[in-house]
């Protein structure tokens, strides 16, 4: 009795430090120290279950602990900053398959003792089950293992409903006969089926909303494990967790102008061809030394990345423009749009490894009103989150969506391989604008000759 | 009854959690999914309960191993990988020689 009160209270304390934790994430000055807090609570949580009497042999938890830990080092000092979105699915993935089986166990030990506990019993395997294949796909797809299409068939909404339907009527039959150990198998088998169709009908572009959805999912599932096992910290744990995937998810869904369902059974594919506006206009291109001479006398710039910068690798050559601006007495910052990156806030990480300050990193909706007041925009890599036709053009598919106003800068200059067009497979209809400056080339090699032009000028 | 207790824990908790990240800049979107990940290792207490008790399978000891191993994984990868990305933010001026 006396020794379940000290757990108990340990686990008040670990919770506490959690949601300290997170607090102080709010800002990027006190976030280590709340990283740091939250590992602490959870050496307590750790270390209090290990000493409440719960635990008769350690054998196999040593053995536990050891295969997790070395390969959770080596895996989090070895992904790169652009491999974070796959880092995070495969987390994602683990979690939730440690609550299925943790679940399972209890199951496994206890059967299910009572309605309530078949219920959570059931909702923790199949939202764990998805979870963790979905997690799985989409580590796939992220790590172009798999396909970034999505992948649909014919009557796959059919397949869905059938596979939700069968879920449906054989959880019905769990719940009422908790002792049928078949049909939870079953269910648990479907429901991992279920989760690779959901994520494979999902386009790569679709991953950030996906990522988000997932993290939600993991808390869920650690909150119904609690449920399952009558534990309050995963309780605590699980709904702050779930939440923090739920705003991601909202935030996610706003920046690209969709709905969450749109995202899960609608698939990106449907863009229509529109063949109306044929008026061929002329793109003008710009030498790297006219952009230079254009650049030397601007005063102000603002920089807006897009996934591009990341995949040409220019990160780092993009701060020694930035410096090289600067030095020149100009005032640079680098304007964000919410799905610049791969998942949220990975563009800001990316440049944050490019020794970026991060106080020069502005959020879109900071940036936009005061975008007529700078001299030059450069947009590199980017495409669709700076599309004026989003701000107008009703027919355009991505009309609505928020976008960083580039266009309301005096100069523009777009880095550009091709003509191509972006994701949404849309024409932008900037790079044709008066105050528009094209220039082609890898974005790299691009920057780094600007910043040429700026040393040999000095 | 032990239901509605845990339900108004996880009321709470729900309203805890959105009041807490609602508040974290979208600069640090990426570590606190990272975070979020290490703090849903937490299901590690439950994992070392199935793999401490009396061994009952070879099943049993199969899942509570492997639910510790992965549960670890997430506490250990999450926490090292936050402070990776947290340790690269940093401020003008600092930056410079």
């Amino acid at each position: 009795m006396t020794s379940e009160f000290i757990t108990n209270f340990v686990y008040i304390i670990s919770s506490v430090l959690f949601a300290f934790g997170l607090k102080l994430l709010g800002s990027p000055v006190t976030a280590r120290k709340g990283n740091i807090l939250s590992s602490v609570g959870m050496f307590l949580a750790i270390a209090a279950t290990l000493a409440s009497g719960h635990i008769i042999s350690f054998q196999w938890i040593l053995i536990g602990i050891a295969i997790g830990s070395i390969l959770g080092a080596l895996v989090a000092f070895r992904a790169a900053m652009t491999q974070m979105p796959e880092m995070i699915a495969l987390l994602h993935g683990c979690g939730a398959l440690a609550s299925v089986f943790v679940d399972w166990t209890a199951y496994h030990v206890h059967g299910a003792p009572d309605i309530v506990n078949a219920i959570t019993l059931l909702i923790s395997i199949v939202i764990g089950g998805l979870t963790f294949t979905g997690s799985a796909i989409a580590w796939g797809k992220l790590s172009e293992k798999l396909s970034g299409k999505p992948l649909q068939f014919t009557g796959q909404q059919i397949v869905n409903i059938l596979l939700i339907g069968t879920i449906a009527v054989l959880g019905v039959m769990f719940v009422m006969d908790p002792t049928r150990y078949d049909l939870f198998l079953i269910i648990l088998g479907l429901s991992l089926v279920f989760g690779i169709f959901l994520v494979l009908a999902i386009g790569g572009a679709d991953m950030p909303v996906v990522i988000s959805v997932l993290n939600s999912y993991s808390g869920v599932v650690a909150c119904t494990t609690g449920f399952v096992i009558h534990n309050t910290l995963l309780i605590v744990v699980g709904a702050l967790v779930g939440a923090n995937g739920i705003i991601l998810s909202i935030i996610m869904c706003k920046a690209m102008n969709r709905s969450l369902g749109n995202v899960i059974f609608g698939g990106f594919g449907a863009v229509k061809k529109k063949s109306g506006d044929t008026t061929k206009k002329d793109a003008k291109p710009m030498s790297v030394e006219d952009a230079y001479l254009i650049l030397e006398a601007a005063k102000s710039v603002v920089i807006i990345p897009g996934y591009g910068l990341a995949v040409a690798q220019a990160q780092h050559a993009v701060n020694e423009l930035s410096k090289a601006l600067e030095n020149n007495g100009c005032d640079v910052k680098f304007a964000i749009h919410p799905v610049a990156g791969r998942m949220p806030g990975h563009m800001n990480v990316l440049l944050a490894e490019a020794s970026i300050p991060y106080d020069q990193l502005m959020e879109m909706e900071a940036i936009n009103p005061i975008m007529e007041t700078v001299d030059v925009s450069i947009i590199i890599g980017a495409n669709d989150v700076v599309n004026p036709a989003a701000r107008h053009d009703k027919s355009s598919p991505i009309y609505g969506m928020p976008i960083i106003d580039a266009d309301k800068a005096r100069t523009v200059f777009v880095l550009k391989r091709s003509m191509a067009t972006g994701f949404a497979g849309v024409e932008n209809e900037l790079f044709y604008f008066e105050n528009t400056r094209m220039i082609f080339g890898d974005a790299k090699q691009t920057v780094q000759a600007l910043v040429a032009e700026f040393k040999s000028s000095h | 009854m032990e239901l509605i207790y845990l339900l108004f824990i996880l009321v709470l908790s729900v309203f805890l959690g959105f009041a807490l990240i609602s508040k974290v800049p979208p600069l640090l979107h990426t570590p606190l999914m990272s975070e979020a990940n290490a703090i849903c290792g937490i299901i590690i207490i439950g994992a070392l309960i199935a793999a401490g008790a009396e061994a009952e399978s070879p099943l049993t000891i199969f899942l509570g191993t492997s639910a510790v191993a992965l549960a670890t994984f997430n506490v250990v990868g999450g926490y090292l990988v936050t402070e990776r990305m947290l340790k690269m933010f940093k401020k003008s001026g600092s930056t410079k020689k």
